[in-house]
């Protein structure tokens, strides 16, 4: 393993001054579930690691009895699961899809959203955008039977990995940040953002920025659930998920409606139109089917995919059923 | 006098009762130590440069750069210039230094030059393998198949597979191994084989012998893929010898093991079977191919367990540049069982059969067994409720609701499992207390347990006054443990040795209880006149009288009247619920009936079927070995997507032993391999009875499960 400084700050404004300029000189360790599996392949190699973990503050979580809540970057996995049980179903179901208890206890909400993708070309050394030596795209003629069904016009190919993200974009938080300049927040689904090249990262953030916590608005009368289409029901990635929060009116028809998906995308993928056809409508098979098959509209399947289009319509039905209370 | 033959099953006091093995509070305690755990005093860390390519030339190899890093201690090359690698991640270098990250990073320093040559790492498609990967196929024809089929009336022609999957053992191989001496050398190595390593690793390095201790008394798998010494074991010791013996720990990466360190052949077959109308089997043929690497691999034995008067095989063995191929527990057999219970399970669905009377009627053809697997499926059905749940293919079994199908399924098996050459050394101490030590290993199976055992029972004595020694090639010589052959040789080499001793002692005695030792006997704890405990003596008193000197006996498999016996018969049924908007399937209920002789520990017996239908449920729906078409490499060489069953995907198992009149009198035969055989079978089937269609190719996952109802739903329409 290459030799690294080790830094261990104790307020943010220490953390940030050790950041690197360009991405790969430093890291931010936290849970180190992903970074140091990372390091140990050489996929990372930075030259200073700086521990987070000695800032009381990012370690904070409120929630509030109108459901908005505020949970710093450090809230572990089992933490944010048992605090958002009933406030916010969608997220606490996206947490206990996570990995095992071991990696829920140790991982942290700021390391799910900035985990690196799960992409066995990257993995095993071939870069962020999956390039063999002679700089040929190894995905689209590989095994991309984990890759992505949308946002997949670009270079990027792999899946988001995050499981609190879109559960979170549902939600309609923030990520709360912190840089040399100072504090700001940014909506979760634009956080995120398919890199275009291999030294670029998936999400909109600076190498010398931190992310500090989360910020979800107030959600009074607001129903959620996440469903994840996983093959294992011990630790496994999710082949398909989609997170849903909706409001419904007296007559249980739907006054609002926000429909994301994980690991189908470079990034997050918002579905904007399945969350918009819902409005006026009541949660029924019928129309969560009809929910489930406009969000994968644009669904471009690579040669070995394409079942995970079925599976993220099964995702987005099964969410907003779960959502409105109705067993499937 | 005491005699060989097993006792009576009234007269037994542990064997055949469930008893807890020796060495699980050691394990749950982590006080058991495995290879893994050994450190040595001034120990270095091994590690191995590979090679990125599947196949491909070594041109130059510079390793100046990581024999000068500081901590590193020596660097071998093990695979030279103008070698032509054959696989991904094949060794070329070995590196020892102080620490393993240090080792780690002189690996990678080393700089190695290839010729890169095209490889052909999949082959899943017989029709898109090179000609020149394929062997010349081998044909077999028995009785007049084309005559046979002409008067089928019902005929199934379908494609059934395994995919490649690897042992995936949670201890890696590896060892540590050291020099104590010029000429002798110390292993702690992971091994199915303790009594054959020693001369193994001596002749590698031209040694005597006896000049190789080897030691071992934990394992975390081998599953038939731990026999060798292997050529990094070889080379650490070589390079332990350059570096004054100093030990060396060089135990295999994940991705190394999962790569490089066994394989199970892939299998895959069109199969043509044929019955008539009522039910009776008239037919078989088969075309198969599959690889096991390089060597490619020989035909599974097609049709399995099945005695067709009419049949044809053609096989062909494909050569690709993947890591070799290593028995894997019932080497052929699962792949056998998953191709011809498949086409069984197809071809009575389309007769219209229930697969449980289509196979009860035609039980014969399984020959000298049928009775065995009369009175298991039998069994195996009450078990599982079969006619109660059952119903047919692609009705959906009771419970079943518009989107959640639940199926059953059904298959059998068969094993040898006689026991292997087994030699001990028993001794009776004048404090009465009892050892034994023989050249064994325990592979988690319940070996030590179960050879107190026999000892125990032999000599009638409280099992904590025996200590049994294995684990090490200082012992007699015992068998390699694979092939289901330990129990067979160890309760039989034990006992003979126990009934041995047993019998030196009452001749000591005799005299003191006025009689002669053809009148005594053991029984409790007790040396007294047969039938008659008002003339006896207790252990402790008898063993007294050997003053200063133990008795010490040899025991011997095979020896004087069989003990063992080979060739058992198994059923396994599976309830699965399969979600058809998903294509994930969940275990409900899964059922084994297995028979395996005569059981020395009904615990430890069962645990090796509750093992096997893990490994079974794993293989079936999750285990593949992904290898990359363009990169040659293997693309899940961890534990993420090379996935294993955990606890809660496996269901609720039952198993039922098979014991008593025309089960026992055989003696034990081995077990871990039979139970093994028939979940990919079974559980396929079941899904198949779900769905209302075949998903032809193991692991049956989510993709491939949608595959085939897209396939049925295109049929429909």
């Amino acid at each position: 393993m290459n030799k690294f400084e080790y830094a261990s700050p104790t307020t943010k404004e220490q953390a940030v001054a050790m950041l690197g300029k360009a991405w790969g000189e430093t890291e931010i360790l936290a849970g180190g579930t992903d970074l140091l599996s990372l390091m140990k392949d050489f996929v990372a190699t930075p030259q200073r690691i700086v521990n987070i973990k000695g800032i009381k503050e990012l370690s904070s979580l409120q929630i509030l009895r109108d459901g908005s809540a505020r949970i710093g970057a450090l809230v572990t996995i089992d933490q944010l699961l048992e605090a958002t049980r009933k406030s916010h179903p969608a997220l606490s179901q996206a947490a206990a899809g996570i990995a095992s208890p071991q990696i829920r206890n140790m991982g942290t909400v700021a390391g799910d959203l900035c985990q690196r993708p799960r992409c066995w070309y990257y993995r095993a050394g071939f870069g962020l955008l999956a390039r063999n030596d002679a700089g040929q795209a190894l995905v689209p003629s590989g095994d991309n039977r984990y890759h992505a069904i949308l946002g997949n016009k670009g270079p990027a190919l792999f899946v988001n990995p995050s499981s609190l993200a879109p559960a979170l974009i549902a939600l309609a938080a923030k990520v709360q940040i912190f840089g040399p300049d100072g504090a700001r927040e940014v909506e979760v689904e634009k956080f995120f953002v398919a890199p275009q090249s291999s030294a670029d990262r998936e999400y909109a953030l600076k190498s010398n920025e931190l992310v500090t916590g989360i910020s979800i608005p107030k959600s009074t009368g607001l129903l959620s659930a996440t469903y994840e289409v996983r093959q294992r029901e011990v630790l496994d990635w999710p082949l398909a998920a989609a997170s849903v929060a909706i409001k419904l009116d007296a007559a249980k028809k739907v006054t609002s409606a926000r429909i994301a998906l994980g690991h189908v995308a470079p990034t997050p993928w918002v579905a904007t139109e399945a969350a918009s056809t819902l409005i006026g409508k009541t949660i029924s098979e019928e129309s969560a089917v009809a929910a489930g098959k406009l969000a994968t509209a644009g669904a471009q399947p690579l040669s070995h995919n394409a079942y995970k289009v079925q599976l993220t319509q099964v995702a987005v039905k099964r969410a907003l059923l779960a959502a409105a209370g109705i067993s499937a | 006098m005491a005699e060989y033959k097993w006792p009576e099953e009234s007269k037994r006091k542990y064997i055949g009762k469930r008893i807890s093995r020796l060495d699980g509070p050691d394990k749950v305690s982590g006080r058991a130590k495995y290879t893994f755990d050994i450190n040595r005093p001034g120990m270095l860390f091994g590690k191995v440069l590979r090679s990125p390519h599947a196949h491909a030339k070594i041109v130059s190899i510079d390793t100046s750069a990581a024999e000068s890093m500081p901590g590193v201690k020596g660097v071998r090359i093990i695979q030279g210039p103008g070698t032509e690698i054959q696989w991904a991640m094949d060794e070329i270098a070995l590196v020892a230094a102080v620490d393993e990250g240090t080792a780690e990073d002189a690996a990678r320093a080393i700089k190695v030059k290839y010729e890169v040559l095209p490889h052909v790492v999949n082959e899943r498609e017989l029709a898109s393998v090179p000609a020149a990967n394929r062997r010349p196929p081998t044909e077999q024809t028995k009785g007049d198949p084309a005559a046979a089929f002409s008067g089928a009336e019902v005929i199934v022609e379908d494609v059934y597979g395994n995919d490649v999957i690897t042992h995936c053992c949670l201890e890696t191989h590896g060892l540590v191994t050291e020099w104590p001496g010029a000429n002798n050398v110390l292993l702690h190595q992971s091994t199915q084989s303790i009594s054959s390593n020693g001369g193994e690793m001596a002749r590698a390095l031209q040694l005597p012998a006896g000049s190789v201790e080897v030691k071992m008394d934990h394992i975390g798998g081998g599953f038939g893929s731990k026999f060798p010494v292997d050529r990094w074991g070889v080379e650490a010791t070589k390079l332990s010898k350059q570096l004054g013996g100093a030990p060396i720990k060089l135990m295999l990466e994940r991705d190394a093991e999962l790569t490089v360190a066994g394989t199970r052949p892939s299998a895959y077959a069109k199969v043509k079977v044929g019955a008539k109308k009522d039910g009776t089997l008239v037919a078989w043929e088969s075309e198969s191919w599959g690889s096991g690497g390089v060597a490619g691999t020989g035909m599974p034995p097609y049709p399995y367990v099945w005695q067709f008067a009419n049949q044809k095989t053609r096989h062909h063995s494909i050569s690709t540049n993947n890591g070799p191929q290593r028995a894997w527990r019932a080497p052929n057999h699962p792949q056998a069982c998953l191709v011809t219970m498949g086409a069984l399970e197809d071809l009575a669905a389309k007769i219209g059969m229930d697969p449980l009377d289509f196979v009860l009627k035609n039980i014969e053809m399984t020959g000298v067994r049928a009775n065995v697997y009369r009175d298991e499926l039998l069994k195996g059905a009450e078990m599982i409720e079969w006619k109660k749940i059952w119903r047919p293919r692609g009705q959906g079994g009771v419970g079943s609701t518009s989107t959640v199908k639940r199926g059953l399924g059904l298959s059998l098996h068969t094993w040898g499992g006689g026991g292997h050459a087994s030699d001990c050394d028993l001794t009776v101490h004048p404090d009465g207390s009892v050892e034994i030590k023989i050249g064994s290993q325990d592979l988690g199976t319940g070996t030590r347990t179960t050879i107190q055992i026999v000892v125990a029972e032999s000599l009638a004595v409280p099992r904590e006054m025996v200590k049994v020694h294995l684990g090490s090639n200082k012992y007699p010589p015992s068998g390699s443990s694979g092939g289901s052959t330990t129990i067979g040789g160890v309760s039989a080499s034990s006992r003979r040795a126990s009934i041995d001793a047993l019998n030196l002692l009452l001749e000591k005695v005799a005299p003191t209880l006025g009689t002669t030792a053809d009148k005594l006997e053991a029984v409790d704890g007790k040396i007294q006149v047969i039938g008659d405990p008002t003339k006896s003596m207790t252990w402790k008193q008898a063993c007294a009288k050997l003053g200063t000197q133990p008795i010490t006996t040899r025991g011997k498999n095979p020896g004087r009247e069989n003990l063992t016996s080979a060739g058992v018969g198994g059923v396994q049924m599976a309830d699965v619920s399969v979600d058809i908007e998903t294509g994930i399937i969940r275990m409900n209920n899964f059922i084994a009936v297995q028979d395996c002789g005569l059981i020395i520990d009904m615990k430890t017996a069962e645990s090796q079927v509750f093992g096997a239908m893990i490994m079974g449920v794993t293989f079936s729906l999750y285990e593949e070995k992904i290898m990359d078409d363009q990169t040659g490499r293997m693309l899940n060489p961890n534990m993420e997507f090379y996935r294993l069953a955990g606890l809660a995907d496996i269901g609720n198992f039952k198993v039922h032993m098979m014991t008593g009149k025309g089960y026992d009198e055989r003696g034990p035969i081995g077990l871990g391999e039979p139970p093994t055989v028939s979940p990919g079978a079974a559980i396929s089937n079941a899904v198949a009875n779900a769905i209302g269609v075949r998903v032809s190719t193991l692991p049956l996952t989510p993709d491939r499960v949608l595959a085939a109802l897209a396939r049925k739903g295109g049929q429909a329409s």
